[in-house]
Protein backbone atom coordinates (compact mmCIF):
# COMPACT_ATOMS: atom_id res chain seq x y z
CA UNK A 1 0.00 0.00 0.00
CA UNK A 2 1.39 3.43 -0.89
CA UNK A 3 2.27 5.53 2.09
CA UNK A 4 0.08 8.61 2.17
CA UNK A 5 1.71 11.99 2.19
CA UNK A 6 -1.08 14.08 3.63
CA UNK A 7 -3.30 13.64 6.68
CA UNK A 8 -6.27 12.72 4.49
CA UNK A 9 -4.61 9.88 2.67
CA UNK A 10 -3.07 8.38 5.84
CA UNK A 11 -6.40 8.30 7.58
CA UNK A 12 -7.91 6.76 4.45
CA UNK A 13 -5.36 3.95 4.44
CA UNK A 14 -5.86 3.47 8.21
CA UNK A 15 -9.60 3.18 7.71
CA UNK A 16 -9.18 0.87 4.76
CA UNK A 17 -6.81 -1.40 6.66
CA UNK A 18 -9.16 -1.47 9.60
CA UNK A 19 -12.02 -2.21 7.23
CA UNK A 20 -10.40 -5.17 5.57
CA UNK A 21 -8.95 -6.64 8.74
CA UNK A 22 -11.94 -6.31 11.08
CA UNK A 23 -13.87 -9.52 11.30
CA UNK A 24 -17.51 -9.78 12.25
CA UNK A 25 -16.46 -11.20 15.60
CA UNK A 26 -14.40 -8.06 16.28
CA UNK A 27 -17.39 -5.91 15.41
CA UNK A 28 -19.65 -8.00 17.64
CA UNK A 29 -17.14 -7.78 20.48
CA UNK A 30 -17.06 -4.00 20.11
CA UNK A 31 -20.87 -3.79 20.03
CA UNK A 32 -21.05 -6.05 23.11
CA UNK A 33 -18.62 -3.90 25.11
CA UNK A 34 -20.36 -0.69 24.14
CA UNK A 35 -23.74 -2.12 25.03
CA UNK A 36 -22.55 -3.41 28.38
CA UNK A 37 -20.86 -0.20 29.42
CA UNK A 38 -23.50 2.28 28.24
CA UNK A 39 -26.26 3.30 30.66
CA UNK A 40 -28.95 3.47 27.97
CA UNK A 41 -29.82 1.08 25.18
CA UNK A 42 -27.92 1.58 21.94
CA UNK A 43 -28.89 1.05 18.32
CA UNK A 44 -29.46 -2.59 17.42
CA UNK A 45 -26.88 -3.94 14.99
CA UNK A 46 -29.32 -5.84 12.79
CA UNK A 47 -27.03 -6.56 9.84
CA UNK A 48 -24.16 -7.67 12.05
CA UNK A 49 -26.31 -10.02 14.15
CA UNK A 50 -27.84 -11.50 11.01
CA UNK A 51 -24.41 -12.21 9.50
CA UNK A 52 -23.12 -13.72 12.73
CA UNK A 53 -26.17 -15.95 13.03
CA UNK A 54 -25.57 -17.27 9.53
CA UNK A 55 -21.91 -17.94 10.25
CA UNK A 56 -22.79 -19.71 13.48
CA UNK A 57 -25.32 -21.93 11.71
CA UNK A 58 -22.78 -22.77 9.03
CA UNK A 59 -20.18 -23.63 11.66
CA UNK A 60 -22.65 -25.80 13.56
CA UNK A 61 -23.44 -27.72 10.38
CA UNK A 62 -19.73 -28.19 9.70
CA UNK A 63 -19.12 -29.53 13.18
CA UNK A 64 -22.00 -31.99 12.88
CA UNK A 65 -20.85 -33.10 9.45
CA UNK A 66 -17.28 -33.67 10.56
CA UNK A 67 -18.51 -35.52 13.64
CA UNK A 68 -20.46 -37.87 11.39
CA UNK A 69 -17.43 -38.30 9.14
CA UNK A 70 -15.24 -39.21 12.08
CA UNK A 71 -12.69 -36.45 11.61
CA UNK A 72 -9.78 -35.69 13.85
CA UNK A 73 -11.27 -34.98 17.33
CA UNK A 74 -8.68 -32.26 17.99
CA UNK A 75 -9.78 -30.17 14.99
CA UNK A 76 -13.40 -30.74 15.90
CA UNK A 77 -12.92 -29.59 19.47
CA UNK A 78 -11.11 -26.46 18.27
CA UNK A 79 -13.95 -25.61 15.90
CA UNK A 80 -16.38 -26.23 18.75
CA UNK A 81 -14.42 -23.84 21.00
CA UNK A 82 -14.51 -21.10 18.39
CA UNK A 83 -18.23 -21.70 17.92
CA UNK A 84 -18.80 -21.50 21.71
CA UNK A 85 -16.91 -18.24 21.97
CA UNK A 86 -18.92 -16.60 19.20
CA UNK A 87 -22.18 -17.90 20.60
CA UNK A 88 -21.28 -16.50 24.02
CA UNK A 89 -20.68 -13.05 22.54
CA UNK A 90 -23.96 -13.07 20.65
CA UNK A 91 -25.97 -14.37 23.60
CA UNK A 92 -24.41 -11.93 26.04
CA UNK A 93 -25.07 -9.03 23.67
CA UNK A 94 -28.73 -9.95 23.33
CA UNK A 95 -29.02 -10.61 27.07
CA UNK A 96 -27.63 -7.23 28.03
CA UNK A 97 -30.11 -5.55 25.72
CA UNK A 98 -33.00 -7.53 27.19
CA UNK A 99 -31.87 -6.62 30.71
CA UNK A 100 -31.86 -2.95 29.79
CA UNK A 101 -35.29 -3.22 28.20
CA UNK A 102 -36.67 -4.85 31.33
CA UNK A 103 -35.07 -2.24 33.55
CA UNK A 104 -36.38 0.78 31.65
CA UNK A 105 -39.50 -0.75 30.14
CA UNK A 106 -41.91 2.16 30.53
CA UNK A 107 -39.33 4.72 29.51
CA UNK A 108 -38.54 2.84 26.30
CA UNK A 109 -42.19 2.38 25.42
CA UNK A 110 -42.77 6.07 25.95
CA UNK A 111 -39.82 7.43 23.97
CA UNK A 112 -39.84 7.00 20.20
CA UNK A 113 -36.10 7.43 20.00
CA UNK A 114 -35.47 4.46 22.30
CA UNK A 115 -38.15 2.36 20.63
CA UNK A 116 -36.52 2.83 17.25
CA UNK A 117 -33.27 1.45 18.58
CA UNK A 118 -34.83 -1.94 19.25
CA UNK A 119 -35.12 -4.74 16.74
CA UNK A 120 -38.56 -5.97 15.72
CA UNK A 121 -38.47 -8.93 18.09
CA UNK A 122 -37.32 -6.71 20.92
CA UNK A 123 -40.17 -4.29 20.26
CA UNK A 124 -42.67 -7.15 20.46
CA UNK A 125 -41.02 -8.29 23.67
CA UNK A 126 -41.06 -4.78 25.12
CA UNK A 127 -44.73 -4.29 24.28
CA UNK A 128 -45.81 -7.58 25.83
CA UNK A 129 -43.53 -7.09 28.85
CA UNK A 130 -44.98 -3.61 29.38
CA UNK A 131 -48.52 -4.92 29.13
CA UNK A 132 -47.79 -7.71 31.60
CA UNK A 133 -46.18 -5.33 34.08
CA UNK A 134 -49.02 -2.86 33.78
CA UNK A 135 -51.60 -5.59 34.31
CA UNK A 136 -49.66 -6.95 37.30
CA UNK A 137 -49.35 -3.53 38.96
CA UNK A 138 -53.03 -2.79 38.35
CA UNK A 139 -54.12 -6.08 39.79
CA UNK A 140 -51.93 -6.03 42.86
CA UNK A 141 -51.72 -2.39 43.88
CA UNK A 142 -53.15 0.27 41.62
CA UNK A 143 -56.73 -0.86 41.51
CA UNK A 144 -56.84 -0.50 45.28
CA UNK A 145 -55.63 3.09 45.28
CA UNK A 146 -57.88 6.14 44.82
CA UNK A 147 -58.45 7.25 41.23
CA UNK A 148 -56.03 10.13 41.39
CA UNK A 149 -53.15 7.86 42.37
CA UNK A 150 -53.67 4.74 40.31
CA UNK A 151 -51.57 5.51 37.28
CA UNK A 152 -48.39 3.51 36.84
CA UNK A 153 -46.68 6.42 35.11
CA UNK A 154 -47.49 9.34 37.38
CA UNK A 155 -47.30 9.58 41.12
CA UNK A 156 -50.59 11.39 41.29
CA UNK A 157 -52.95 13.13 38.90
CA UNK A 158 -51.35 16.39 39.95
CA UNK A 159 -47.90 15.40 38.58
CA UNK A 160 -47.01 17.22 35.41
CA UNK A 161 -44.70 14.60 34.00
CA UNK A 162 -44.37 10.86 34.24
CA UNK A 163 -42.40 10.75 37.45
CA UNK A 164 -42.93 7.09 38.28
CA UNK A 165 -40.92 6.03 35.24
CA UNK A 166 -37.22 5.40 35.91
CA UNK A 167 -35.10 6.79 33.11
CA UNK A 168 -31.52 5.78 32.32
CA UNK A 169 -28.98 8.07 33.97
CA UNK A 170 -27.18 9.75 31.14
CA UNK A 171 -24.90 11.57 33.55
CA UNK A 172 -23.25 8.38 34.74
CA UNK A 173 -19.55 8.14 34.07
CA UNK A 174 -18.05 5.71 31.60
CA UNK A 175 -14.54 4.81 30.50
CA UNK A 176 -13.83 5.16 26.82
CA UNK A 177 -11.13 5.23 24.19
CA UNK A 178 -11.22 7.22 21.00
CA UNK A 179 -10.44 5.31 17.82
CA UNK A 180 -9.19 8.39 16.08
CA UNK A 181 -8.44 11.96 16.98
CA UNK A 182 -11.68 13.72 17.85
CA UNK A 183 -11.94 17.47 17.63
CA UNK A 184 -14.45 19.73 19.34
CA UNK A 185 -16.74 19.62 16.29
CA UNK A 186 -17.65 15.99 16.93
CA UNK A 187 -19.21 16.75 20.30
CA UNK A 188 -22.53 18.39 20.96
CA UNK A 189 -22.13 22.17 21.07
CA UNK A 190 -23.62 22.46 24.56
CA UNK A 191 -20.85 20.27 25.98
CA UNK A 192 -18.04 21.81 24.01
CA UNK A 193 -16.83 23.85 26.95
CA UNK A 194 -16.47 20.72 29.07
CA UNK A 195 -14.66 18.54 26.57
CA UNK A 196 -12.79 19.99 23.64
CA UNK A 197 -10.88 17.14 22.10
CA UNK A 198 -9.84 13.57 22.58
CA UNK A 199 -6.65 11.93 21.46
CA UNK A 200 -6.53 8.49 20.02
CA UNK A 201 -6.19 5.52 22.35
CA UNK A 202 -6.16 7.55 25.55
CA UNK A 203 -8.26 6.14 28.40
CA UNK A 204 -10.80 8.77 29.37
CA UNK A 205 -13.26 8.85 32.26
CA UNK A 206 -16.09 11.04 31.10
CA UNK A 207 -19.77 11.70 31.60
CA UNK A 208 -21.78 9.53 29.22
CA UNK A 209 -23.88 12.32 27.74
CA UNK A 210 -20.78 14.23 26.61
CA UNK A 211 -19.65 11.41 24.33
CA UNK A 212 -23.06 10.19 23.23
CA UNK A 213 -22.79 11.73 19.77
CA UNK A 214 -19.29 10.43 18.85
CA UNK A 215 -20.30 7.03 20.21
CA UNK A 216 -23.26 6.86 17.84
CA UNK A 217 -20.95 7.79 14.98
CA UNK A 218 -18.60 4.97 15.87
CA UNK A 219 -15.64 7.19 16.74
CA UNK A 220 -15.42 6.14 20.37
CA UNK A 221 -15.33 2.72 22.01
CA UNK A 222 -16.44 2.15 25.56
CA UNK A 223 -14.06 0.00 27.55
CA UNK B 1 -34.94 -13.94 33.34
CA UNK B 2 -32.35 -12.53 30.99
CA UNK B 3 -29.51 -11.59 33.30
CA UNK B 4 -26.47 -13.73 33.81
CA UNK B 5 -23.39 -11.57 34.11
CA UNK B 6 -23.93 -9.76 37.38
CA UNK B 7 -26.72 -7.69 38.85
CA UNK B 8 -25.09 -4.44 37.83
CA UNK B 9 -25.49 -4.07 34.10
CA UNK B 10 -22.39 -2.09 33.31
CA UNK B 11 -19.86 -4.12 35.27
CA UNK B 12 -17.57 -6.60 33.59
CA UNK B 13 -16.58 -9.64 35.63
CA UNK B 14 -12.89 -10.57 35.64
CA UNK B 15 -13.79 -13.63 33.56
CA UNK B 16 -15.26 -11.42 30.88
CA UNK B 17 -12.12 -9.27 30.84
CA UNK B 18 -10.10 -12.46 30.49
CA UNK B 19 -12.39 -13.57 27.66
CA UNK B 20 -11.58 -10.39 25.75
CA UNK B 21 -7.87 -10.82 26.49
CA UNK B 22 -7.87 -14.34 25.06
CA UNK B 23 -8.23 -12.92 21.57
CA UNK B 24 -4.75 -11.39 21.66
CA UNK B 25 -2.28 -12.99 19.28
CA UNK B 26 0.69 -14.99 20.57
CA UNK B 27 3.37 -16.96 18.78
CA UNK B 28 3.43 -20.73 19.04
CA UNK B 29 5.64 -23.48 17.67
CA UNK B 30 3.44 -26.46 16.83
CA UNK B 31 4.77 -30.00 16.85
CA UNK B 32 2.17 -31.43 14.52
CA UNK B 33 0.98 -31.00 10.99
CA UNK B 34 -2.54 -29.61 10.62
CA UNK B 35 -4.54 -28.03 7.84
CA UNK B 36 -5.64 -24.43 8.16
CA UNK B 37 -8.51 -23.74 10.52
CA UNK B 38 -11.32 -21.57 9.16
CA UNK B 39 -12.91 -20.16 12.27
CA UNK B 40 -15.69 -17.61 12.46
CA UNK B 41 -13.16 -15.29 14.07
CA UNK B 42 -10.53 -15.73 11.37
CA UNK B 43 -8.37 -18.20 9.48
CA UNK B 44 -5.24 -19.69 11.03
CA UNK B 45 -2.74 -22.13 9.68
CA UNK B 46 -1.75 -24.37 8.05
CA UNK B 47 0.40 -25.68 10.88
CA UNK B 48 3.79 -27.25 10.16
CA UNK B 49 6.02 -28.80 12.83
CA UNK B 50 8.67 -26.38 14.19
CA UNK B 51 7.42 -23.46 12.10
CA UNK B 52 6.30 -20.55 14.31
CA UNK B 53 2.84 -19.09 13.72
CA UNK B 54 0.64 -16.42 15.29
CA UNK B 55 -2.64 -17.60 16.79
CA UNK B 56 -5.11 -16.23 19.35
CA UNK B 57 -4.28 -16.96 22.97
CA UNK B 58 -7.29 -19.25 23.53
CA UNK B 59 -6.24 -21.43 20.60
CA UNK B 60 -2.64 -21.51 21.82
CA UNK B 61 -3.73 -22.58 25.30
CA UNK B 62 -6.04 -25.27 23.89
CA UNK B 63 -3.23 -26.70 21.77
CA UNK B 64 -0.78 -26.46 24.67
CA UNK B 65 -3.18 -28.33 26.95
CA UNK B 66 -3.23 -31.20 24.49
CA UNK B 67 0.54 -31.09 24.17
CA UNK B 68 0.48 -30.06 20.53
CA UNK B 69 2.63 -26.95 20.70
CA UNK B 70 4.95 -24.79 22.76
CA UNK B 71 4.10 -21.16 23.38
CA UNK B 72 6.75 -18.49 22.88
CA UNK B 73 6.36 -15.84 25.58
CA UNK B 74 5.73 -12.41 24.06
CA UNK B 75 8.55 -9.88 23.67
CA UNK B 76 7.44 -7.72 26.56
CA UNK B 77 7.66 -10.66 28.97
CA UNK B 78 11.45 -10.92 28.89
CA UNK B 79 13.35 -10.29 32.12
CA UNK B 80 15.26 -7.31 30.69
CA UNK B 81 12.12 -5.57 29.48
CA UNK B 82 10.21 -6.20 32.69
CA UNK B 83 13.10 -4.97 34.84
CA UNK B 84 13.24 -1.82 32.76
CA UNK B 85 9.48 -1.34 33.04
CA UNK B 86 9.60 -1.87 36.80
CA UNK B 87 12.32 0.73 37.23
CA UNK B 88 10.36 3.14 35.05
CA UNK B 89 7.22 2.57 37.12
CA UNK B 90 9.07 3.23 40.35
CA UNK B 91 10.72 6.39 39.12
CA UNK B 92 7.97 8.24 37.35
CA UNK B 93 4.33 9.07 38.09
CA UNK B 94 3.17 8.04 34.65
CA UNK B 95 2.40 4.47 33.65
CA UNK B 96 4.92 2.67 31.48
CA UNK B 97 3.84 1.21 28.18
CA UNK B 98 2.56 -2.30 28.64
CA UNK B 99 0.04 -4.26 26.60
CA UNK B 100 -3.52 -3.46 27.57
CA UNK B 101 -4.15 -7.02 28.72
CA UNK B 102 -0.76 -7.71 30.27
CA UNK B 103 -2.27 -8.94 33.56
CA UNK B 104 -4.56 -11.51 31.97
CA UNK B 105 -2.00 -12.71 29.42
CA UNK B 106 0.72 -13.15 32.02
CA UNK B 107 -1.62 -14.94 34.42
CA UNK B 108 -2.85 -17.36 31.77
CA UNK B 109 0.68 -18.13 30.63
CA UNK B 110 1.90 -18.69 34.19
CA UNK B 111 -1.00 -21.02 34.90
CA UNK B 112 -0.90 -23.13 31.77
CA UNK B 113 2.41 -22.66 29.98
CA UNK B 114 4.85 -22.42 32.85
CA UNK B 115 7.49 -24.63 31.26
CA UNK B 116 7.66 -22.47 28.14
CA UNK B 117 8.81 -19.37 30.01
CA UNK B 118 12.51 -19.15 30.84
CA UNK B 119 13.17 -18.13 34.50
CA UNK B 120 9.48 -18.26 35.23
CA UNK B 121 9.84 -17.43 38.95
CA UNK B 122 11.83 -14.29 38.21
CA UNK B 123 9.39 -13.20 35.52
CA UNK B 124 6.46 -13.90 37.80
CA UNK B 125 7.86 -11.88 40.66
CA UNK B 126 8.66 -8.98 38.31
CA UNK B 127 5.11 -8.95 36.96
CA UNK B 128 3.69 -9.05 40.51
CA UNK B 129 5.89 -6.12 41.52
CA UNK B 130 4.87 -4.14 38.46
CA UNK B 131 1.20 -4.80 39.25
CA UNK B 132 1.67 -3.62 42.84
CA UNK B 133 3.48 -0.41 41.88
CA UNK B 134 0.96 0.42 39.19
CA UNK B 135 -2.02 -0.20 41.41
CA UNK B 136 -0.49 1.95 44.11
CA UNK B 137 -0.25 4.72 41.52
CA UNK B 138 -3.88 4.17 40.58
CA UNK B 139 -4.91 4.54 44.22
CA UNK B 140 -2.87 7.73 44.59
CA UNK B 141 -4.47 9.17 41.49
CA UNK B 142 -7.91 8.37 42.84
CA UNK B 143 -7.19 10.56 45.84
CA UNK B 144 -6.73 13.47 43.47
CA UNK B 145 -10.32 13.38 42.27
CA UNK B 146 -11.77 16.82 42.76
CA UNK B 147 -15.05 18.34 41.79
CA UNK B 148 -13.43 19.93 38.79
CA UNK B 149 -12.26 16.64 37.31
CA UNK B 150 -15.13 15.91 35.00
CA UNK B 151 -12.97 14.57 32.23
CA UNK B 152 -10.06 12.43 33.37
CA UNK B 153 -7.49 11.03 31.05
CA UNK B 154 -5.02 8.31 31.93
CA UNK B 155 -2.39 6.98 29.64
CA UNK B 156 -1.40 3.33 29.50
CA UNK B 157 -3.65 1.95 32.20
CA UNK B 158 -4.31 -1.77 31.77
CA UNK B 159 -7.65 -3.52 31.36
CA UNK B 160 -7.71 -5.27 34.72
CA UNK B 161 -6.78 -2.11 36.62
CA UNK B 162 -9.54 -0.22 34.84
CA UNK B 163 -12.03 -2.93 35.68
CA UNK B 164 -11.14 -2.92 39.37
CA UNK B 165 -11.81 0.78 39.82
CA UNK B 166 -14.60 1.06 37.30
CA UNK B 167 -17.52 0.82 39.74
CA UNK B 168 -16.00 2.98 42.44
CA UNK B 169 -14.66 5.74 40.22
CA UNK B 170 -17.85 5.86 38.17
CA UNK B 171 -20.00 6.42 41.23
CA UNK B 172 -17.52 8.84 42.80
CA UNK B 173 -17.36 11.01 39.69
CA UNK B 174 -21.12 10.86 39.37
CA UNK B 175 -21.51 12.03 42.98
CA UNK B 176 -19.14 14.95 42.33
CA UNK B 177 -20.99 15.84 39.16
CA UNK B 178 -24.37 15.71 40.87
CA UNK B 179 -23.28 17.85 43.79
CA UNK B 180 -21.79 20.39 41.48
CA UNK B 181 -24.83 20.60 39.25
CA UNK B 182 -27.50 20.19 41.87
CA UNK B 183 -29.05 23.49 40.89
CA UNK B 184 -29.26 22.48 37.25
CA UNK B 185 -30.91 19.15 38.12
CA UNK B 186 -34.20 20.01 39.82
CA UNK B 187 -36.57 17.06 39.86
CA UNK B 188 -34.67 14.70 37.62
CA UNK B 189 -33.71 12.72 40.72
CA UNK B 190 -37.31 11.84 41.29
CA UNK B 191 -37.31 9.54 38.31
CA UNK B 192 -34.77 7.31 40.04
CA UNK B 193 -35.83 4.13 41.76
CA UNK B 194 -35.36 5.61 45.21
CA UNK B 195 -37.76 7.54 47.39
CA UNK B 196 -37.78 11.09 46.10
CA UNK B 197 -37.86 12.62 49.56
CA UNK B 198 -34.48 11.32 50.65
CA UNK B 199 -32.83 12.19 47.36
CA UNK B 200 -34.01 15.78 47.41
CA UNK B 201 -32.87 16.04 50.99
CA UNK B 202 -29.34 14.92 50.19
CA UNK B 203 -27.89 17.97 48.40
CA UNK B 204 -29.49 20.41 50.82
CA UNK B 205 -28.17 18.55 53.82
CA UNK B 206 -24.66 18.34 52.40
CA UNK B 207 -24.59 22.04 51.67
CA UNK B 208 -25.59 22.87 55.23
CA UNK B 209 -22.73 20.71 56.50
CA UNK B 210 -20.14 22.54 54.51
CA UNK B 211 -21.38 25.83 55.95
CA UNK B 212 -20.74 24.83 59.54
CA UNK B 213 -17.42 26.47 60.41
CA UNK B 214 -15.85 23.77 62.52
CA UNK B 215 -12.23 24.01 61.56
CA UNK B 216 -10.31 21.71 61.23
CA UNK B 217 -13.12 19.20 60.74
CA UNK B 218 -14.52 20.61 57.47
CA UNK B 219 -12.45 18.31 55.33
CA UNK B 220 -13.79 15.41 57.38
CA UNK B 221 -17.29 16.59 56.44
CA UNK B 222 -16.42 16.30 52.80
CA UNK B 223 -14.92 12.86 53.31
CA UNK B 224 -17.84 11.53 55.30
CA UNK B 225 -20.41 12.93 52.88
CA UNK B 226 -18.42 11.57 49.97
CA UNK B 227 -18.17 8.10 51.49
CA UNK B 228 -21.77 8.12 52.59
CA UNK B 229 -22.94 8.97 49.11
CA UNK B 230 -20.99 6.03 47.87
CA UNK B 231 -22.32 3.68 50.48
CA UNK B 232 -25.88 4.91 50.09
CA UNK B 233 -26.32 5.01 53.82
CA UNK B 234 -26.55 8.73 53.53
CA UNK B 235 -29.75 9.27 55.49
CA UNK B 236 -28.44 7.39 58.53
CA UNK B 237 -24.98 8.91 58.54
CA UNK B 238 -26.42 12.30 57.69
CA UNK B 239 -28.72 12.06 60.69
CA UNK B 240 -25.94 10.97 63.04
CA UNK B 241 -23.62 13.67 61.75
CA UNK B 242 -26.29 16.30 62.15
CA UNK B 243 -26.93 15.20 65.70
CA UNK B 244 -23.19 15.37 66.38
CA UNK B 245 -22.90 18.88 64.94
CA UNK B 246 -25.91 20.26 66.69
CA UNK B 247 -25.36 18.82 70.13
CA UNK B 248 -21.82 17.58 70.71
CA UNK B 249 -19.73 20.23 68.99
CA UNK B 250 -21.18 23.25 70.83
CA UNK B 251 -20.51 21.40 74.08
CA UNK B 252 -16.93 20.79 73.02
CA UNK B 253 -16.53 24.41 72.10
CA UNK B 254 -17.77 25.51 75.50
CA UNK B 255 -15.51 23.14 77.29
CA UNK B 256 -12.40 23.83 75.20
CA UNK B 257 -9.94 26.13 77.01
CA UNK B 258 -9.36 29.45 75.13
Amino acid sequence: MDSGTGEGSTSFTDDYETFISTTDVDLLKRAWRNEKAAPEILQYEAALVHRIKEQIELAEQNVEASEADGEDPLTMSLYQMDLDRTQFLLRSYLRVRLQKIEKYIFHILKTDESLNRLSDEEQTFAASCGDDLRAHLKETVLSKLPTDYNSELKQSAASEEDDMVPAPRLDSFVICKARQYISGLDFEPEYSHEITEMERDLLTFVCYKFIKKPLENGKIDLV
Amino acid sequence: MAGQSGSQLSLFTPDEVEFVAEDELVEIVPNLRMDSLNFICGDYGPFYPQIAIQVPLWLALALKKRGKCTIRPPQWMSIENLTQVLEGERESHAFQTLPFHYVEISRLLFDRARDDIPDVYMVRSLVEDIRDVRFHKVETNLENFTNSSLVLQWKNMAAMEVNIIRAFSGRALQAFYRHENEQAVPDLDRTQDRQPQNLNDRPRVCRSFCCIPIFPLHHWIDKIVFISCLLDYCPTIVFLWRAYCLFVVPLQRNLRPR
